[in-house]
């Protein structure tokens, strides 16, 4: 089984982000469960979305503590919350955010990647400068870095999952895959290594 | 990429020729989407989270012109209800949904709805009762209404909301009686996961329309309601105890019949889960029975003979299969998500009541656990059983699994550690 933990703000997408991640990943023929973080969603306040995927029916209903991957919407959230809690050895980070991912100096052993996907979602008319709507953006972004999923299940749930605006959805989809790296291509982005309860701490 | 994985044989359930689509949708929409399958003729309903998706998908369905049923917006639960009553005796398929707070308001109503004996068919997403305000899960707000006369059921999985649905009006339109089916709030109402949606014909198949032996007729006119003396009302309410005892085979009855169509079966009032050759098995309901699931393979894994069973059904109580666990078992654990306040769990009480007279009475055990939400998790499960294998007789009423505690709680009984907890050089004791 695969968790896939997102943190964002209400206003952002990343419950309804958990959910396309899920109805994508079905499609390709596995099994797949998202859920919010069981709360009152403000706009602006944290929020938390899950998806976890296995190729068996999946039992277990719990929040996930111990995720394999995190997507961050805000990157403000890591100075604020603890985004890294539970984060499994080699768990990959993808991070929206204009600037390098060695800006965030994020140990060298989780393999993490940036995506501009706010300036992304606004040149395709998604939500405006000041609250840009990313979720769809980094789904693409998700596709090529993650590699867990691929970018025609991504737009296609994309294109059954949001509301409005499925054309510009589904292109901010996949202007934000073809500016990002695999992860087996990844290179190295920090100094130092985690430490050794297999957790990691921002310095 | 798209074929990526097609030939998942794990996947063969969702391949069932009565299948019309597999979709992934939360626990509320899979009721919504069983209640557009029934063919429901009234819905009736007031919003409060976190219930209000079920309603607000199906006022899409019905202003879309995807379900021909009248959709009455009303201004509490105690007028949804009565708006439910009030079309049922008329002889329409009704629905309603509520949580918490919204279930307490209509608690008058519920007894009229069952007195009545109209199929009206209710999903209740658990939600703790406030005060504290709580939006999160627990089931006291439906075992607060456990007298009213209604059946209640408690989901698993969101395929089992659907499913539940549609066995419901079921046995509601055969028994005459009104059926509550309940999901947790969040963990079940909240997630999103594969749901398959059956055939519309298929489903017309197994639930015709509603055919009601007595109803309001301008052309026939009865009088509905009225004053009884002491020399009828005890028979009439020895008639309804005796449609609830009845339930239980229809039930039964109404699952097998639906696994026949439809391919699925959820073992009637009970499923019970590696309790063949279990010495210590666990009672329990809703989406903590999925998780307790895992918590049992595990603990199978390290040569634990323990099991599971799942109550699905609350109302009526699955008593010959309580007793039939009980001949083959040493000891019975009980979790509960819902405190009887000056008792213990109420799940847990039921459980002994039923052995009582039972010539079999394994030692059972009480646990009350995720109230107010709190997180059901495997560890909270094998915390459980750890204390059950541990434990000859129960020590105390009831163990609050997990129970914050400071000096200043006096008198509150935290879960006792055991020490070792599980390990696999352990043999059960």
């Amino acid at each position: 089984m695969i968790e896939i933990r997102m943190h964002g703000r209400g206003g952002q997408g990343g419950v309804i982000a958990a959910k396309i991640l899920a109805s994508a990943m079905f499609k390709e023929g596995r099994f797949a469960q998202s859920f919010p973080s069981f709360g009152v969603e403000r706009r602006g306040a944290p929020v938390l979305a899950f998806t976890r995927v296995d190729d068996k029916p999946i039992r277990l209903r719990t929040a996930i503590y111990e995720p394999d991957h995190l997507i961050i919407l805000d990157a403000t959230l890591i100075k604020s919350t603890n985004v890294f809690s539970g984060l499994k050895r080699g768990g990959t980070i993808l991070v929206n955010s204009a600037g390098p991912v060695s800006l965030f100096n994020f140990p060298y052993d989780y393999p993490a990647a940036s995506v501009d996907a706010a300036a992304i979602a606004v040149r395709h008319g998604l939500g405006t400068r000041s609250i840009p709507i990313v979720n769809t953006a980094i789904l693409g972004a998700f596709a090529k870095f993650s590699g867990l999923v691929g970018i025609e299940a991504i737009v296609e749930a994309i294109r059954e999952g949001v509301p409005m605006k499925r054309d510009e959805n589904a292109a901010a989809a996949l202007e934000a895959y073809d500016s990002v790296e695999s992860v087996a291509d990844a290179p190295a982005n920090g100094s130092f290594p985690s430490e050794d309860n297999g957790t990691i701490t921002v310095k | 990429m798209m074929e990526k994985n097609v030939a998942n044989t794990k996947r063969d359930g969702l391949l069932h020729p009565s299948i019309d689509k597999v979709v992934v949708i939360e626990g509320t929409h899979a009721a919504s989407h069983a209640v557009k399958l029934a063919r429901v003729q009234v819905i009736a309903a007031y919003p409060i989270t976190p219930q209000t998706s079920v309603v607000e998908k199906l006022s899409e369905i019905v202003s879309d012109g995807d379900l021909d049923a009248k959709f009455i917006k009303v201004e509490s639960e105690h007028s949804a209800m009565a708006c439910c009553i009030g079309s049922s005796i008329s002889g329409a398929r009704a629905f309603t949904a509520t949580s918490s707070q919204g279930l307490a308001l209509m608690h008058e109503l519920l007894h009229w709805a069952a007195g009545s004996r109209l199929p009206i068919v209710m999903v209740n997403v658990n939600r703790a009762m406030a005060p504290p305000w709580s939006i999160y899960v627990d089931h006291n707000d439906s075992l607060s209404q456990r007298d009213t006369g209604w059946l209640q059921f408690y989901a698993e999985s969101n395929q089992e909301v659907t499913d539940t649905v549609l066995q419901a009006y079921k046995i509601a339109e055969t028994v005459s009686l009104p059926v509550m089916i309940n999901l947790d709030a969040f963990v079940l109402s909240h997630t999103s996961e594969p749901v398959a949606l059956p055939k519309q014909e298929i489903v017309d198949e197994f639930l015709p329309a509603r055919k009601a032996s007595f109803k309001i007729d301008t052309s026939d006119p009865k009088a509905f309601g009225a004053l009884i003396g002491p020399e009828a009302y005890m028979e009439m309410r020895y008639k309804l105890y005796r449609a609830m005892e009845d339930a239980r085979s229809v039930i039964r009855e109404v699952d097998r019949d639906f696994a026949e169509k439809f391919g699925r079966s959820y073992g009637g009032l009970v499923e019970e889960y590696m309790t063949e050759d279990a010495e210590t098995v666990l009672i329990t309901s809703a989406t903590a029975v999925s998780t307790a699931r895992i918590a049992v393979d595990e603990l199978r894994s390290m040569g634990f003979p323990v099991g599971l069973m799942k109550l699905r059904v609350f109302r009526p109580f699955p008593v010959d299969e309580v007793r039939e666990l009980a001949k083959h078992v040493r000891k019975i654990g009980v979790m509960d998500r819902n405190v009887s306040f000056g008792a213990t769990g109420i799940i847990y009480q039921e459980t002994k009541a039923v052995l009582y007279n039972a010539a079999d009475r394994p030692s059972v055990f009480g646990f009350i656990a995720g109230l107010g939400g709190r997180d059901i998790t495997p560890e909270t499960i094998k915390e459980i059983f750890s204390y059950l294998m541990n434990h000859d007789e129960p020590e105390s009423e009831s163990v609050w699994v997990s129970l914050k505690t400071s000096d200043a709680d006096q008198g509150a009984r935290p879960f006792p550690e055991t020490g070792a907890g599980i390990r696999r050089s352990e043999g059960v004791k």
